[in-house]
């Protein structure tokens, strides 16, 4: 894990959270803003030196529960960006993925994500809403995710692997 | 071939380690823990202070954000605006037309206005006086609440549970406060209960978060059926209660007749456009010290 990196990772998902609640809200279809934390988390897991994505995640989620407006459990977010990292970093196959693929893990991520978010609340008896309610509201998110993604993940990608690379990496790269 | 080819794939995903298996049970076993001492300690638990400090830390940068995507997000609204413009015009002219009916007024209605004037000035003696706030945060509708961040904290003269209004009616209350922050539960949102009052009969009732965006309103008098269009406002208690009494919520829509709980549940259209939120007032005590301008209940600002 390279210090650099992870300081990156850390702005990105910060810069990612105050879009997410202060500027996507505008534009929010019946209250669904694109999760843009969710994308920097993938991305992380998807770079060159997906190590530090994990811890990442966990502390991305950590801050999406605790920073406000935020009033459910904390934990929950932390446990479902922390399953995302990890699906995206298994889905991250050994070649460099085609853009098809790179968009199909952005889809499973997102709904994995706010299932698992959705999940924990039905366990710890917290309000999620019915069953279909939940499914519009995750397809919405699959949606923006996608459409967020070709925006999103390129750059975030180019900036996590510029930072901090080692001579031989921006050789590389 | 090969550069083509190149051109096609995304960036820098070849080598490198990948996350262990170990990391990820840790910080499953992390977050496990985390949602179980928030779920189990309640008020005064631990996560409570690190949300605070979050909260301190974080709704600067939700303020910063907010005013700097202002001029971009008020564009829509100048759309909008011709539009609404137009049909503003439609509705003050017809009521302009319903006016002009009721201008040869009776003593009668005349000597009723008065009464409703005195009772007015009642309600201004109240002593209510109101923080104004900025929207500066939303609570994105994956997380299943709805709850907005205001840029007035306790140095505002904000305490939890105080009411929040905007100039369409009841917005909902705070739950959290940071210095200059504070976290506000929405009314519609699902855990969010608030004592209701038909207007027009004085029935009191239970509104809850309902689907889409609505209010379900249940009667505490099974027997009374709530008429389509009545007004619905706050039931409220001076002081004690977190919410103060008389506030418009919104107006019934629909009634059902729940078989089950052999009681009638009405939906509410509320009256404030929650998905716009911008400018609203926190109801404070009179005579709140605050660091910014508070409208007094005569109206004075200051």
């Amino acid at each position: 894990m390279n210090p650099t990196r992870a300081a990156a990772g850390l702005l990105a998902v910060l810069v990612a959270l105050a879009l997410q609640v202060s500027f996507f809200p505008h534009l929010a279809w019946q209250g669904v803003v694109p999760n843009l934390v969710l994308l920097v988390v993938v991305a992380a897991a998807l770079s060159r030196d997906a190590g530090y994505a994990l811890p990442l995640a966990f502390v991305a989620g950590v801050l999406l529960d605790l920073a406000p407006p935020a009033d459910h459990v904390a934990g929950r977010w932390a446990l479902a960006l922390v399953l995302v990292a990890w699906v995206a970093a298994r889905v991250r196959p050994d070649t460099r993925p085609s853009t098809a693929v790179v968009l199909a893990c952005v889809a499973a991520c997102s709904f994995v994500g706010t299932s698992v978010f959705a999940l924990t609340g039905l366990l710890l008896g917290e309000p999620v809403g019915s069953v279909p309610e939940i499914l519009g509201v995750l397809g919405v998110a699959v949606l923006w995710d996608l459409l967020l993604t070709p925006f999103v993940l390129p750059v975030t990608m180019r900036l996590l692997d510029r930072m901090g690379a080692t001579g031989r990496e921006r050789a590389v790269a | 071939m090969a550069p083509l080819d190149r051109e096609r794939r995304w960036r820098g995903l070849d080598d490198g380690p990948r996350p262990s298996r170990s990391t990820l049970v840790a910080l499953v076993l992390a977050a496990a823990t985390l949602m179980t001492l928030d779920q189990s300690t309640g008020d005064d638990s631990p996560v409570e202070l690190l949300r605070t400090g979050v909260g301190e830390a974080f709704a600067p940068v939700e303020s910063v954000t907010s005013a700097a995507v202002r001029p971009f997000t008020a564009v829509p609204s100048w759309f909008r605006a011709k539009d609404e413009l137009r049909r503003d015009i439609r509705e003050l002219e017809a009521e302009n037309a319903a006016l002009r009916e009721q201008v040869a007024t009776t003593d009668f209605d005349r000597n009723r206005l008065a009464e409703f004037d005195g009772l007015t000035r009642a309600a201004a003696d109240l002593g209510r006086s109101l923080v104004p706030a900025r929207v500066v945060g939303y609570g994105p509708a994956q997380s299943f609440t709805r709850t907005v961040t205001l840029d007035a904290g306790s140095e505002a003269g904000l305490r939890p549970d105080m009411t929040v209004v905007n100039d369409d009616g009841l917005v909902g209350r705070v739950v959290r406060v940071t210095q200059r922050h504070a976290t506000v539960l929405l009314v519609v949102d699902a855990e969010s209960t608030v004592g209701g009052r038909i207007g027009s009969s004085m029935e009191l009732g239970f509104l809850r978060g309902g689907e889409d965006g609505t209010l379900d309103l249940e009667l505490v008098d099974q027997k009374v059926v709530p008429a389509q269009g009545d007004t619905v406002v706050t039931w409220g208690s001076d002081g004690a209660g977190p919410y103060v009494a008389g506030v418009p919520v919104g107006r019934v829509t629909d009634v059902f007749a729940s078989v089950r709980e052999q009681s009638q549940r009405a939906v509410i259209e509320p009256f404030v456009d929650f998905s716009a939120l911008d400018v609203v007032g926190v109801v404070v005590p009179e005579g709140t010290g605050s660091d910014r301008a508070v409208v007094r209940a005569d109206g004075r600002i200051g």
